[in-house]
């Protein structure tokens, strides 16, 4: 029989670890984000504003190579091969942060609103912006206000290049007069059908036009990173789902009073509550917890830890079947925090091993790190993970990495490391019956029991 | 959405034939750029289809540029030029990227219907837009990934069917392998061949998840080094940089194995290119899409021989573009495209269907290309004549609420 606390530390938390005590509930759960960070402390990634130096100088250097300088095509290929190797390291960083952190809870939070506000660098010099992001924009607001979240990820560099509004200007700024620019709805759009109301939310192609409109002006230079630029904003006031923003005067208070508008709206409060209880619970709704979810983040205007409380408080949050699958990110992470090897295992691979034992196999399972296949982020069911060739290379991973790290243990004990109360008979009987133990122990990993949650 | 999306990669056909059941045909995995399912069934008889989904929202407007439209450069100023693009006819001209489909054009066996869509509109979405597209996956995934597509009903109505699913895995370099190939580790010291012990227990643990159970056959094969391609060598491909991966000529290898198996027993394929979400500088961004899509056809026809004149090829994408390029270079979600078809079995060499104008006065929310018929009519017309469904089952099941209307004039 599950105990509350495998579930806890399942659903809710990253997995099981012999290394951490598994949270014994909702209260110690929502504990976990009153204090800091300690993960993100522990294994700190580049600030925002080294990450656009260097995006800067590689600039340079490009322009350098066009202009026929001598050594900037050295310059530039030294450049890419650190740029590739510091991107390497971050993403051991995010890894490690998830796998042995002592924060499960707040680990899946970042992960899921980082594939609600999917980025993706489109530009190799901006590789790496979408671990900024992460960082800056969606961790130090997952537990806070969702009009805050939104507007520090929909703002973020990382989401104005990925959506090209640095990109778009207003047909009737300076820019859009001068004919240098015009209006781009790429942001506009995916603002309204994917981050807050929802693709089956109240709003019409003019309000994507209004919204677009309305975020003329926010662009994205370098090194500054988010700039409001006059020149760019369409001047006069806009009508969005009904209200009207902004006055005569390009105003960038204007776009923050629609987003705020935009994070309390009821569409938004069902899209997002109904994405978060699907998250944890898996695909199928149930509908009187959506329901009352959504009922709590109107009234709580968008404060997201009353939200994750009713989520947690509700019976279903606990019942024993377990219909969520871990993605190939969270597989990995939850595998390296059962086999509790010390985080330089993780942190210090070289750029090659990492590619070998981390990078490749999360695109073989079918989620290359930070590179989603578009704005609506990776996919969030159990069926698109489960993909025969998606399945082959998490049964390789788990076969195969047992191997690698050093102290493998006895897989009768690693059973009951990874999976606790939770482990079936059959997956019992596996480790058992294996011919080696590191065969044991990739059995375990490899278990359906251990990639459902 | 799907704007960086690049070719994918080395595919495992899963061999697993079944016949009659439910032929069901799910969408979910082709959002991934690393697993193109490529769906293929052996029916009965010499006609082919290949449905190619052409995702991102391909610009019709941009591929088949209606030149003699007096407002098309006002519109488009930088994408409506006449001098990029090759007369069709005294109306059309093709993109210049799409050259070498002339002759194709010529001997009759290229095509294009206008102003066509889907019955989705308003929303612009792409992930709505091509679930209404969609061809899918064979009956050989797992049920949870199913997700009931036309071409997955049709094949249900079809008597004498086989279908499966063959993917393509990997990124920036397309190799598609059948048969034993050698061994391959993935580090030097670690093979990756299952134990015959360990190969029965995983059968026996994920017999007992109805999840797991539907993906497990194809992939304890595909986790075996010592079948198809081995996990070292696939992990070589997916993790290419893209310099390594450049020049490569990749993009035909998913159309020369499908064209391969249409000379065997299969008769209808389906498959998609993605990247046509063309949000910014369109006129260089498209180049990479529209290359894909020539060199598809292309391969298509050679690969087919004899049978290219038994093979008709839809390629249909999930909505247009705006007719107005966006302040950047590019076009955003509109209505209508153009159907592109191709093939010895259809009636090319003509841009069919109704030409609804770019005035004002003509465009469908004063901003997108009017649709002048709903694309799936031609597919349906296709399928009654070359696969004997029938008008009621097409208008009522495969097709729910489409009236096909009067016969399509792409059909010899």
């Amino acid at each position: 029989m599950s105990s509350r606390a495998s579930i806890a530390a399942t659903r809710f938390g990253i997995g099981l670890s012999p290394g951490h005590q598994a949270p014994d509930g909702a209260a110690a759960l929502l504990g976990e984000l009153a204090g800091p960070d300690h993960a993100a402390a522990r294994f700190p990634v580049a600030p925002l504003a080294d990450r656009l130096a260097a995006a800067a100088r590689h600039r340079a250097l490009s322009d350098g190579q066009a202009m026929g300088m001598g050594d900037a095509s050295a310059m530039l290929r030294a450049a890419n091969r650190d740029l590739r190797a510091h991107n390497l390291h971050e993403q051991g960083l995010c890894i490690a942060r998830a796998a042995f952190g002592p924060q499960g809870f707040r680990e899946r939070l970042a992960l899921f609103w980082a594939n609600h506000f999917a980025t993706r660098a489109t530009e190799n010099r901006l590789a790496g912006l979408s671990i900024a992001h992460a960082d800056g924009a969606i961790r130090p607001h997952l537990a806070g206000d969702f009009a805050m979240l939104l507007r520090a990820a929909v703002l973020h560099p990382a989401m104005l290049h990925y959506l090209d509004q640095h990109r778009s200007a207003g047909p009737n700024s300076r820019a859009g007069r001068d004919r240098r620019m015009g209006l781009n709805e790429n942001l506009g759009r995916e603002l309204l059908e994917l981050h807050t109301l929802g693709a089956d939310g109240s709003y019409t192609q003019q309000d994507v036009r209004e919204m677009a409109l309305l975020l003329t002006g926010a662009s994205l230079a370098l090194p500054e990173g988010f700039v409001f630029d006059p020149d760019l904003a369409e001047p006069g006031p806009r009508s969005l789902l009904g209200r009207r923003y902004g006055g005569a005067q390009p105003d960038p208070g204007a776009l923050l009073a629609a987003l705020d508008d935009l994070a309390h709206h009821p569409d938004t409060a069902r899209h997002v509550t109904r994405k978060l209880a699907r998250h944890f619970l898996g695909p199928e709704p149930v509908p009187e917890l959506e329901s009352h979810l959504a009922a709590v983040f109107l009234q709580q205007r968008g404060a997201l830890l009353p939200v994750y409380a009713a989520l947690l408080e509700h019976p279903a949050a606990w019942a024993p079947e377990r219909r969520a699958v871990r993605p190939p990110f969270d597989f990995i992470a939850a595998a390296l925090r059962a086999l509790d090897p010390p985080p330089e295992a993780v942190t210090a691979l070289g750029p090659r091993e990492f590619v070998a034992y981390v990078d490749g196999p999360l695109r073989l399972m079918g989620q290359p790190f930070h590179e989603p296949p578009g704005p609506a982020g990776f996919p969030d069911t159990p069926a698109h993970w489960i993909s025969p060739p998606g399945l082959a290379a998490r049964i390789q991973w788990a076969m195969a990495i047992p191997r690698v790290l050093a102290g493998q243990p006895d897989p009768r004990d690693f059973v009951t490391a990874a999976l606790g109360d939770l482990a079936d008979p059959e997956t019992v009987m596996a480790a058992r019956a294996a011919e080696t133990r590191w065969e044991g122990v990739g059995l375990v990993l490899a278990a359906p029991a251990f990639h459902r949650r | 959405m799907t704007r960086t999306d690049r070719a994918s990669h080395a595919t495992h056909p899963s061999r697993r034939s079944m016949l009659g059941g439910t032929l069901a045909l799910g969408c979910s995995l082709a959002a991934s750029p690393l697993l193109t399912p490529i769906t293929m069934a052996a029916t009965p008889g010499e006609a082919r289809l290949v449905v190619i989904v052409l995702r991102g929202a391909m610009d019709g407007l941009d591929l088949l540029r209606p030149v003699g439209a007096p407002e098309l450069r006002r519109l488009r100023p930088r994408l409506g030029r006449a001098d990029d693009a090759d007369m069709l006819d005294d109306f059309h001209a093709l993109h210049a990227r799409l050259r070498g489909l002339r002759p194709m054009w010529q001997e009759g066996a290229l095509g294009f219907v206008q102003a066509v869509s889907t019955p989705y509109r308003h929303r612009r979405s792409h992930f709505d837009g091509q679930d209404l597209l969609e061809a899918g996956t064979g009956e050989d995934v797992a049920p949870e990934l199913r997700r009931s597509g036309w071409l997955n009903r049709a094949l249900g109505r079809m008597s004498g069917v086989t279908a499966h699913t063959a993917f393509a895995v990997g990124r920036d370099e397309m190799r598609i392998l059948e048969g034993p190939a050698p061994a391959s580790r993935w580090t030097p010291g670690l093979r990756l061949d299952l134990s015959p012990q360990s190969q029965l227990l995983l059968e026996r643990l994920y017999a007992g998840d109805p999840l797991f159970a539907g993906a497990a056959d194809t992939a304890l094969r595909l986790a075996d080094g010592r079948a198809g391609l081995g996990y070292g060598a696939m992990l070589r491909m997916a993790t290419r940089s893209a310099e390594e991966a450049a020049g490569s000529a990749d993009d035909t290898a998913i159309a020369a194995y499908v064209a391969r198996r249409l000379t065997e027993e299969t008769r209808i394929a389906a498959f998609s290119l993605p990247g046509w979400d063309t949000h910014r500088d369109q006129h260089q961004t498209i180049n990479r899409a529209l290359g894909r899509l020539e060199t598809t056809l292309l391969t298509l026809r050679s690969g087919l021989g004899p049978a290219w004149r038994h093979t008709a090829v839809l390629a249909m994408t999930e909505f247009g573009r705006t007719v107005r390029e966006n302040g950047s270079g590019g076009t955003d979600h509109g209505t209508a495209s153009a159907l592109v078809f191709a093939g010895g079995a259809l009636r090319g060499g003509r841009v069919h269907g109704d030409w609804p104008g770019l005035a004002e006065s003509a465009l469908f929310d004063d901003r997108d290309l009017m649709p002048t018929r709903d694309v799936r009519a031609h597919a349906a017309w296709l399928l009654n004549a070359r696969f004997g469904l029938s008008r009621a089952e097409l208008e009522s099941t495969i097709f729910p609420g489409l009236e096909m209307g009067p016969e399509s004039t792409i059909l010899t």
